[in-house]
């Protein structure tokens, strides 16, 4: 966007180069602008819901209908809205937390972008192509496999393709991590928002597959005649529900932890304090990561797996309660003495401690095995998940948003419209989802269309509705900010918080090559270290001198777009062969590109020292 | 350090070295492909009960396995401790994928 501004070229060029950028800073403005407009979708689903809802047997949507918003809704907000957000935040700033020029893997980068795009379209295109998927976001086998039409068929093959590429993310940030640190910056130097970062791409690496191999078990019974979910013919409805979980629970923190690690980042900025606990912060993320993956069983006490094992997976959810209480204490501890100043970026994050200790704490209600039984698939449950989500990770997403808006964008978020912005969402998530805790208690249950009159459920789902419309207001005035500010914002200095990590070194926006020589750290908060020794700015690790930069690449694009194709034919050839033709060009074209980028040699290119000695520091 | 400077010392270290690590990576081949014509056999000739041919050959990919990830993809050498823990990390997941869907899913 400022870019455009500055250099105003034409509406193709720009075009053009963000089609064939390998520039993390660019992508990750993509990634923003994807999954922004994926979560005014969803949001839109949420609101239909609560219309819907809002008096005893509504008919403002069909049974049917409903069950693909609420389908819709959960899908697009876990997978197309939340983490693409925070892949975006991510892109554009670990690269520069750790002194680095770009990620690893710039090609990749861009691959996986493409992949969650296209993969995000072809699940939306299902509203227009006989339906949307309608068994829930968890797609629970039988229910999956006897959904009538191509809804599922949608699912399937838009979470394969947009996982594929998230998955490809997630590697790419490993590698990064663990080979772009510049000089000096040591793992346990490294900022708190990099480190997870680093562990929820651990999380992607290990989590996906086991939704990969789900979505793929799924796929071969509804279109090619296999039966790993059919009973009748001695499948098992279960696996699909272990596997999904598998998934699915890591899945829950690789959409929190980025928010920690952020909220840890602002916390110690703004409170002009080192983050209180780092060592325990680093590995309280860490144990969270690992006990992760041993507790997904609890999403199903009331299967049936018996009492021993039901215990052993109470106990270990309520284990995770432990690192997660480290955590806030810390950050309490980070703001306990410092000198605070309170933004909109700090708002959010003061926002979100009790938000998400009220979620915790319901979190470890739903935990003890016994409750659940009570608690299963009531609104008890949809209150709980959307303040540990909602309270977590979008108010992370929004105070990122704010925080390294400058830094991403060159301008700096209008403070009145942020504070408001803030206060409005606040009030409206607790209306809307705090009285749903006890609508669920009077046994109200989750994804039903319509409730009874006088049951005690009318003015509780009347308030809910309100809420969300307040919500909604919010996120109108958060998007008339960003339009403002894009027009006539206040243009950032380099380091507007008097900012402690890497990235408040670099311009902003930094220029494309981040770092013209790359900074020699010499401790946790490297900035704030030369601040306080009277120096004010990096030293060198190096000389000045060549650069060595990645070329850009269409072929990304295509390539997403030929599996994109192939995606299509694949859910259609159900219905007719000739759909074989789709499949069979879609994947010509994506393994065409592939041996084009594998036979092709691109050394990349060179920006050369008196290039950059001409430039003003 | 300073002393040991000369560049044909070097070479000819670093030469020994290269005869070394070509030692090992062509008796670790030698033994996996031994490896693989002792599965084939016992169970190409029936020799042996099922009862021990499944954990013999059980074994033998594990050794395979190690093989590879130990000398093939060099997770022996100095620096590699960052996929070690990646790969055990991954192996750790996947075992609790397969003890679940073998002792709950279908037990």
């Amino acid at each position: 966007m400022s870019i455009a501004a500055t250099q105003k070229r034409g509406f193709g060029t720009v075009l053009w180069d963000y089609l064939t950028t390998v520039d993390h800073k660019k992508i990750a403005h993509l990634y923003l602008f994807g999954g922004g407009f994926f979560f005014l979708l969803g949001g839109l689903e949420a609101l239909f819901i609560r219309i819907q809802l809002i008096t005893p047997e509504n008919d403002f949507l069909s049974a049917g209908l409903y069950n693909e918003m609420i389908t819709m809704h959960g899908t697009t907000m876990i997978f197309l809205a939340a983490m693409p957000l925070l892949l975006g935040l991510m892109n554009a700033v670990m690269p520069l937390q750790i002194g680095a020029r770009d990620v690893a893997f710039p090609f990749l980068n861009s691959l996986g972008l493409w992949l969650f795009m296209f993969g995000g379209i072809l699940l939306n295109l299902s509203w227009f192509l006989g339906g949307a998927p309608d068994s829930g976001w968890t797609s629970y086998a039988p229910l999956s496999i006897q959904s009538p039409g191509h809804g599922v068929d949608f699912y399937v093959l838009g979470l394969q393709i947009a996982g594929a590429g998230t998955l490809i993310g997630g590697i790419n940030f490993l590698a990064t991590v663990v080979t772009m640190r510049a000089p000096g910056m040591t793992y346990m130097r490294m900022p708190l928002f990099t480190w997870a970062t680093f562990i929820t791409s651990v999380l992607i690496l290990f989590a996906f597959p086991a939704l990969t191999v789900g979505l793929f078990l799924l796929m071969f019974d509804r279109m090619f005649g296999s039966a790993f979910f059919d009973v009748a013919l001695g499948g098992n409805t279960i696996i699909w529900q272990h596997l999904f979980w598998i998934f699915g629970h890591p899945e829950v923190y690789i959409l929190i932890l980025p928010a920690f690690g952020l909220f840890s980042d602002i916390f110690s900025t703004f409170s002009r304090k080192r983050l209180f606990g780092y060592t325990a912060m680093v590995f309280a993320t860490m144990l969270i990561a690992f006990l992760g993956f041993m507790v997904w069983a609890h999403h199903m006490f009331t299967v049936g797996l018996g009492p021993v094992a039901n215990s052993i997976f109470a106990i270990a959810t309520m284990a995770i309660a432990v690192p997660t209480g480290i955590k806030i204490f810390n950050w309490l501890a980070t703001m306990w003495g410092g000198s605070i100043k309170i933004n909109s970026a700090m708002l959010w994050s003061l926002g979100f401690i009790p938000t998400f200790t009220i979620g915790g704490m319901t979190g470890v209600m739903l935990g003890s095995s016994v409750a659940d039984y009570q608690y299963h698939d009531t609104y008890f449950v949809v209150a709980h998940f959307h303040y540990v989500i909602v309270g977590g990770t979008v108010f992370g997403i929004l105070a990122g948003l704010h925080y390294w808006w400058p830094k991403m964008f060159g301008r700096i978020l209008h403070e009145g419209m942020g504070k408001f912005t803030f206060w409005v969402f606040m009030i409206g998530f607790h209306l809307t989802f705090f009285i749903q805790h006890f609508l669920g208690l009077m046994g109200m249950p989750r994804r039903y269309w319509v409730f009874l009159e006088d049951q005690g459920l009318d003015l509780g789902n009347l308030i809910s509705t309100i809420g969300a419309f307040l919500m909604a207001i919010a996120v109108i005035v958060f998007l008339y900010n960003v339009v403002h500010t894009a027009i006539k914002g206040d243009k950032a200095p380099a380091d507007p918080y008097d900012g402690r990590t890497l990235e408040w070194t670099t311009a902003s926006p930094p220029a494309h090559y981040n770092f013209k020589q790359l900074p020699l750290v010499r401790g946790l908060d490297p900035l704030w270290i030369e601040k306080t020794e009277g120096k004010g700015k990096m030293t060198p690790a190096e000389p000045l001198g060549d650069i060595h930069m990645p070329n850009g690449s269409i072929l990304p694009f295509i390539m997403s777009l030929g599996f994109f194709i192939a995606g299509i034919g694949f859910i259609f050839q159900v219905d007719h062969s000739a759909w074989l033709i789709a499949v069979y060009v879609g994947m010509a074209i994506a393994i065409g590109c592939m041996l084009i980028r594998s036979l092709k040699d691109d050394h990349g290119h060179h920006i050369h020292k008196e290039e950059l000695e001409r430039e003003a520091d | 350090m300073t002393e040991n400077t000369s560049t044909n010392k070097i070479n000819s270290f670093q030469k020994q070295k290269n005869k070394d690590e070509m030692k090992k990576q062509v008796i670790t081949f030698v033994l996996m492909i031994a490896f693989t014509i002792v599965a084939f056999a016992i169970v190409g000739t029936g020799i042996m009960q099922k009862m021990f041919v499944i954990p013999l050959l059980l074994i033998l990919a594990l050794v395979q396995v190690g093989f590879q990830f130990y000398y093939f993809m060099h997770l022996k050498d100095k620096g590699h401790e960052m996929p070690a823990t990646m790969i055990y990390g991954g192996m750790w997941a996947a075992l609790l994928t397969i003890v679940t869907l073998s002792v709950i899913a279908w037990w």
